[in-house]
């Protein structure tokens, strides 16, 4: 070992194979506990397809097509916020209750890229959850499940961007926030996010409402809804698809740098 | 007692070339802090050593070692690991070095044996080689059989144990052992001292912080007591305990005598050339004797719970107490005194850590 220390290229070959132990170490933890990780994605998207997909149209307050609005805000609101959930909270605890993380902070690699180890980590996480929606809709809407296959490389993209800007938001919010306000995280923070990201509601539409129409424009899950709406159901109202791939781009690499920052910050003093 | 007669030479074995852990005139300023946490510390520890880092708590002991294991960043100074830089070169510094924290920061999704696995692998350590030393490790921890379980179930003493058989995994250079036993029971803290003799006795350096003096005199060759980030001596604990002045007496036990045989006797102490002073103590029987004026307590004679109830205790000063034993003794058995019994009285650890920090609760 005392001979690897010695070069810089050994240095870089042992950083990348911390790095990738260190990535096997949480697939491994999600791995074992798969169907914890399931139960725990799965359920907010699951109700808020049948309530708002199957329930509201077969009531008769809302038209079956809405299911098809629906669909890409849920798909890009379950991969934001899975990918965000994966990073925030672990992110508290392991720095203040458990301090698990500390004996990956001592692994011989640089302090950022245990950050960017949990940016990739829980981007794949979100993904997985996003894969796992389209089946889960195919299944709940029936006859109201209509999706283009026009676009697949673009929806993937938008998946993958998806995921990283929760990833992003959520290692900001894990390291910025104190984790006694860990439940005003959620209230404060969370909330606002869900409702007001465009994912149960096309954006063009929002021309009535025209003050909240600008609001959703601050939350950067509305270009990800938006994204996924304009390569998915191409047929709806949608925000021009490269308008929402720019913007995505541009909180992606705000939100993780921000939050690569607060992460050395916090496992430094 | 034998740590009291032993004198060693109280620097390390050679200047820089085999220093393992150097630091020089290192200083920590936290922002918005009036105070340096560390205030120019220079130390330096040699290869095999087990050192001591004392100190209240706020001392700067903790940030100090964050420094060394690349977990906080210096405001000034240097400090480095096997020759290298801690600031300019954390992760090489993170290849030589073991942390065992004083607080479980074991990981919770993972079993005992998989705590050691992964934390081998993210050193690189091939599969084979970290399942043959997790097997041997958890086997010298006293942990076979219990390397499944989930960590949650650990006591207090095994998750201590697991901590330092994973810091070992690594095969690091310098350990880093923090308040190793605080909070353990008699036999885990016993247990931990065996192996922390064990691992010098391999040739590993250790650094380890205690607020346990006993600890602190039992493991480490040299101690270096700590307080407002600067620090206030550095020595082996025997020559730390001769900074308390007249720390250490021959202490004799005469079965009573009356007062003209006692001044006699004293008298004739007195004039044993390598005696400096002579001091009778106040003491009968079970009571402990103190010396009046000494700032620290006595501590009780190993026999004194057999002593006869009715004794004098008298106290000789001098340059090299075991010297003063022959002729002490010859001198009381001229008077006819009868000698129930002898001992070198000394200071501890700890008084020198009060005497130096004051007894201000922090």
């Amino acid at each position: 070992m005392a001979a690897i220390a010695g070069s810089e290229s050994g240095v870089n070959s042992g950083a990348l194979r911390a790095f990738l132990a260190i990535c096997w170490r949480d697939i491994f933890v999600v791995g074992r506990q798969f169907p914890v990780f399931i139960a725990q994605v799965l359920l907010q998207p699951l109700f808020l397809l049948f309530i708002f997909g199957r329930v509201l149209p077969d009531l008769g307050f809302a038209r079956g097509s809405y299911a098809t609005t629906l669909l890409p805000g849920v798909i890009s609101l379950t991969m934001g916020f899975t990918a965000m959930q994966s990073t925030a909270l672990p992110l508290v605890l392991e720095f203040s209750f458990t301090r698990e993380i500390e004996d990956r902070l001592l692994a011989p690699l640089p302090v950022a890229l245990v950050g960017v180890q949990k940016i990739v980590i829980a981007s794949l996480r979100g993904l997985l959850a996003g894969a796992v929606i389209f089946p889960l809709g195919a299944l709940i809407l029936g006859h109201n499940f209509h999706l283009s296959s026009a676009h697949i490389p673009l929806v993937i993209l938008f998946c993958i961007l998806a995921s990283l800007l929760g990833s992003g938001i959520g290692l900001c919010m894990g390291t910025f926030v104190e984790p006694s306000q860990i439940n005003i995280m959620f209230a404060v923070i969370f909330t606002p996010l869900f409702f007001t990201g465009c994912t149960q509601y096309p954006w063009a539409l929002l021309s009535r409402i025209e003050w909240f129409q600008i609001v959703t424009l601050f939350n950067p899950i509305t270009y990800a809804s938006e994204g996924l709406r304009g390569t998915l159901v191409p047929q709806m109202a949608h925000m021009q698809i490269w308008i929402s791939l720019l913007a995505l781009i541009g909180f992606i690499v705000g939100f993780c740098s921000l939050g690569i920052y607060g992460f050395v910050r916090r496992a430094i003093d | 007692m034998a740590a009291h007669a032993e004198r060693v030479d109280a620097r390390p074995h050679s200047l820089t070339s085999s220093a393992m852990i150097e630091v020089r005139d290192l200083v920590k300023r936290y922002p918005k802090r009036p105070v340096n946490a560390v205030d120019g510390t220079s130390f330096e520890v040699p290869r095999g050593e087990v050192f001591g880092l004392l100190g209240p708590n706020g001392a700067g002991k903790t940030t100090t070692v964050g420094i060394l294991t690349t977990r906080v960043r210096l405001t000034g100074g240097a400090a480095s690991i096997a020759g290298v830089d801690v600031a300019a070169h954390p992760v090489m510094v993170r290849r030589h070095i073991a942390v065992v924290p004083q607080r479980n920061n074991l990981d919770r999704s993972l079993s005992a044996r998989q705590n050691l696995l992964f934390h081998a692998a993210y050193f690189g350590m091939s599969r084979r080689e970290r399942e043959e030393r997790a097997d041997f490790l958890l086997d010298q921890f006293g942990l076979e059989g219990r390397g499944d379980d989930k960590v949650d179930n650990y006591s207090g003493g095994m998750a201590q144990r697991l901590m330092i058989a994973r810091a070992l995994m690594h095969e690091p250079d310098v350990l880093f052992l923090d308040e190793p036993t605080t909070g353990l029971d008699p036999q885990a803290r016993l247990f931990v001292w065996d192996r922390v003799r064990e691992l010098h006795g391999r040739g590993l350096t250790i650094l380890l912080t205690t607020h346990d003096m006993d600890e602190a005199d039992q493991l480490c060759r040299r101690v270096a007591i700590m307080d407002h980030g600067r620090i206030l001596a550095l020595d082996t604990p025997a020559a730390l305990k001769t900074l308390i002045p007249g720390a250490s007496a021959l202490e004799l036990h005469i079965a009573r005598l009356d007062d003209d045989a006692l001044a006699a006797l004293l008298a004739s102490l007195d004039e044993i050339p390598e005696v400096e002073r002579v001091e009778q103590v106040e003491a009968s029987g079970t009571v402990m004797p103190t010396s009046a004026g000494a700032p620290w307590p006595e501590a009780p004679a190993p026999n004194a719970s057999a002593a006869p109830a009715e004794e004098t205790v008298i106290r000789l000063y001098g340059p090299r107490e075991p010297a003063l034993i022959g002729r002490a003794s010859t001198v009381v058995a001229e008077h006819g005194a009868q000698l129930t019994d002898i001992h070198i009285s000394g200071a501890t650890l700890e008084d020198v850590f009060i005497q130096l920090t004051g007894r201000a609760l922090r």
